[in-house]
């Protein structure tokens, strides 16, 4: 986690969702992906895109402000600005669950969430979910279970898998089949999902 | 992504005040933020709209209303709509993610933009995105495009599974602009392409949907959504059913009907619900009712299973609304 592009809450003396003046918004927007940077660059509205908008956020329990690009998502504020990896990117496009994270204890794909929307919100991330070194009973079930082969979609599969239990949606296997539908695996994992699922909905009850 | 300003309004006044060309409302994000990483949709600005106070299911004698930012997931999850709305229940729950769900509001799922693949790439020609530059799919890859409602500028499938149900009930939506509130009924304020597919429906720019009332039908509480696709789950329909009937005893005394999958917008077949009503129920009276339900479709080279796929699905949804216990 880099220091130089995320405000400390402590010491930020920034209102919330202050657009900043161009000169602060010029050295925090520095470090945006490269996507977005080019579309910076290449855009003639360059003064435009210059606009920053300022991001109070609880994300795993601890406040952080970040100051983003209007255009940004909380999925690369996640990766790029504060360093959480553990959520990935598969499509970018809604379309694979590979992102997902709950907002205010809901899932949602952070992909086509937009971090400026996220002002005054909680996130949890996988990253959030074990306590200390003790794991979340979702992720003991997946290990036990073995409800991953290359683990690109686990993280996505394990934070709607503890949504999809604390909804009520995990009665049978056929239920848990419906409501993890948004959380594509490419190694075709899902029977091993279905009983870590029912595994830890015991434990978590 | 283009660039754009942002602002989060807390009033409609004020968001009225900032809307108009150029602008976009965003609310859930699930269309808007997709289409502008594609840059098919590009707004100079972005109003977040999720402050707005346009939130709150309830009842009254006039029907069920439903705010333009209620969560489909919690619409679907509503007791009153769950009861005597079967039909919009289902038809949320069938469609898209969990996840997606959660984030998608009521406003955002009427106005979706389509799936057809032309229209989300920008480097195809697409009426619909890029007025006068044609139509790729006319010849193209036009499976699951609509043999209902066409023209020769555009064959693009409604994809909300939700306007096929708010359609069949007489849905009615309110709008409001700086000029005023006004409301419409769905079927009315979607718009078929005709020379300009660009234009979906009767929004004019800068107007918002602040909700939606489902006329008080107590026989709703007998209604359906069945939806056909090419996978099980969490993909749009191929084609798809919403249905309510009136009975008494085994006779079919009004009915309710609409298709997904089929038309440039959600489609209401009056012309069934006529050939319906009387009937006792039966496949082989279902059968008769639908025989004239896909009357002027027009196919194309890979959609011509279609109108035996409308007719089919309609039959199953009614005899599986006929024959559950209840
Ligand atoms: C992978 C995937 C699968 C999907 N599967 C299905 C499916 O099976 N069935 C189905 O029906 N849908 C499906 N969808 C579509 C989804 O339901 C819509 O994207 C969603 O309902 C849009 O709602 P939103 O609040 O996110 O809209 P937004 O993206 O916020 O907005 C959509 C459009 O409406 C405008 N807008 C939003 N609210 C208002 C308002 N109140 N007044 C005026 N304008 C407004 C926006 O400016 C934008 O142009 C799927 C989507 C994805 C990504
Ligand atoms: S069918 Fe409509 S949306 Fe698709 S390419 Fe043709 S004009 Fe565009
Ligand atoms: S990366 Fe968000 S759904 Fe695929
Ligand atoms: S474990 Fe490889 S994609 Fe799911």
């Amino acid at each position: 986690m880099s220091s130089n592009d995320e405000v400390n809450d402590g010491q930020s003396g920034l209102s919330r969702r202050t657009v900043l003046g161009s000169t602060v918004a010029v050295a925090v927007a520095a470090p945006l992906v490269a996507g977005v940077a080019e579309a910076t660059a290449s855009s003639s509205a360059v003064a435009a895109a210059a606009e920053t908008v300022s991001v109070r956020v609880k994300v795993n329990g601890t406040m952080r402000t970040v100051v983003v690009d209007p255009r940004v998502t909380l999925l690369d504020t996640l990766r790029e600005r504060l360093g959480l990896t553990g959520t990935k990117k598969g499509c970018d496009r809604g379309q694979c669950g590979a992102c997902t994270v709950h907002v205010d204890g809901e899932r949602v794909l952070s992909c086509l969430t937009l971090a400026a929307t996220t002002d005054q919100r909680e996130v949890t991330t996988i990253e959030g979910l074990a306590n200390g070194d003790r794991l979340h009973p979702m992720q003991q079930a997946f290990i036990e279970r073995d409800g991953l082969q290359c683990g690109f979609c686990t993280s996505g599969q394990i934070m709607s898998a503890v949504a999809v239990v604390e909804e009520g949606r995990a009665h049978s296997d056929n239920e848990i089949k419906e409501s993890m539908s948004g959380n594509i695996c490419r190694c075709s994992c899902y029977p091993a999902i279905v009983e870590a699922i029912k595994d830890a909905q015991k434990v978590m009850r | 992504m283009h660039p754009y300003t942002f602002s989060q309004p807390r009033s409609v006044r004020d968001a009225l005040s900032t809307a108009g060309p150029g602008a976009a409302f965003l609310a859930g994000g699930t269309t808007l933020v997709d289409l502008m990483k594609l840059d098919v949709m590009t707004p100079g600005h972005v109003l977040d709209i999720n402050r707005l106070p346009l939130r709150g299911i309830r009842r009254d004698r006039d029907g069920l209303h439903i705010g333009a930012l209620d969560r489909m997931s919690d619409v679907a999850a509503h007791r009153t709509v769950r009861e005597s709305y079967p039909v919009i229940s289902q038809a949320l729950e069938l469609s898209a993610s969990g996840q997606l769900r959660n984030m998608a509001s009521i406003g955002g799922n009427l106005l979706q933009r389509t799936r057809c693949g032309y229209f989300r790439d920008v480097t195809t020609p697409c009426n619909k995105r890029t007025p006068g530059s044609g139509c790729s799919a006319l010849n193209g890859v036009n499976r699951n495009h609509a043999i209902l409602g066409t023209s020769d500028a555009c064959i693009a499938t409604h994809p909300s599974d939700l306007a096929v149900a708010l359609v069949a009930l007489s849905t009615e939506v309110h709008l409001a602009s700086t000029q005023g509130v006004r409301t419409v009924l769905l079927d009315r304020f979607y718009e078929v392409p005709g020379n300009t597919p660009h234009l979906e429906n009767v929004l004019r720019p800068g107007e918002l949907i602040t909700g939606i009332t489902v006329p008080h039908l107590p026989w709703a509480a007998k209604s359906l959504y069945l939806k056909i696709r090419d996978r099980q789950s969490y993909e749009f329909a191929l084609s798809s059913a919403a249905v309510a009937l009136e009975m008494s005893g085994r006779t079919i005394k009004q009915a309710r009907v609409a298709v997904g999958g089929m038309g440039t917008k959600p489609w209401r077949l009056t012309n069934v619900e006529k050939a319906l009503a009387g009937r006792r129920a039966g496949e082989a009276a279902f059968e008769a009712a639908v025989e004239n339900a896909a009357d002027g479709a027009r196919t194309r080279a890979l959609n011509g299973f279609k109108p035996a796929l409308l007719r089919r699905t309609l039959v199953r949804a009614l005899t599986a609304l006929t024959t559950e216990s209840r």
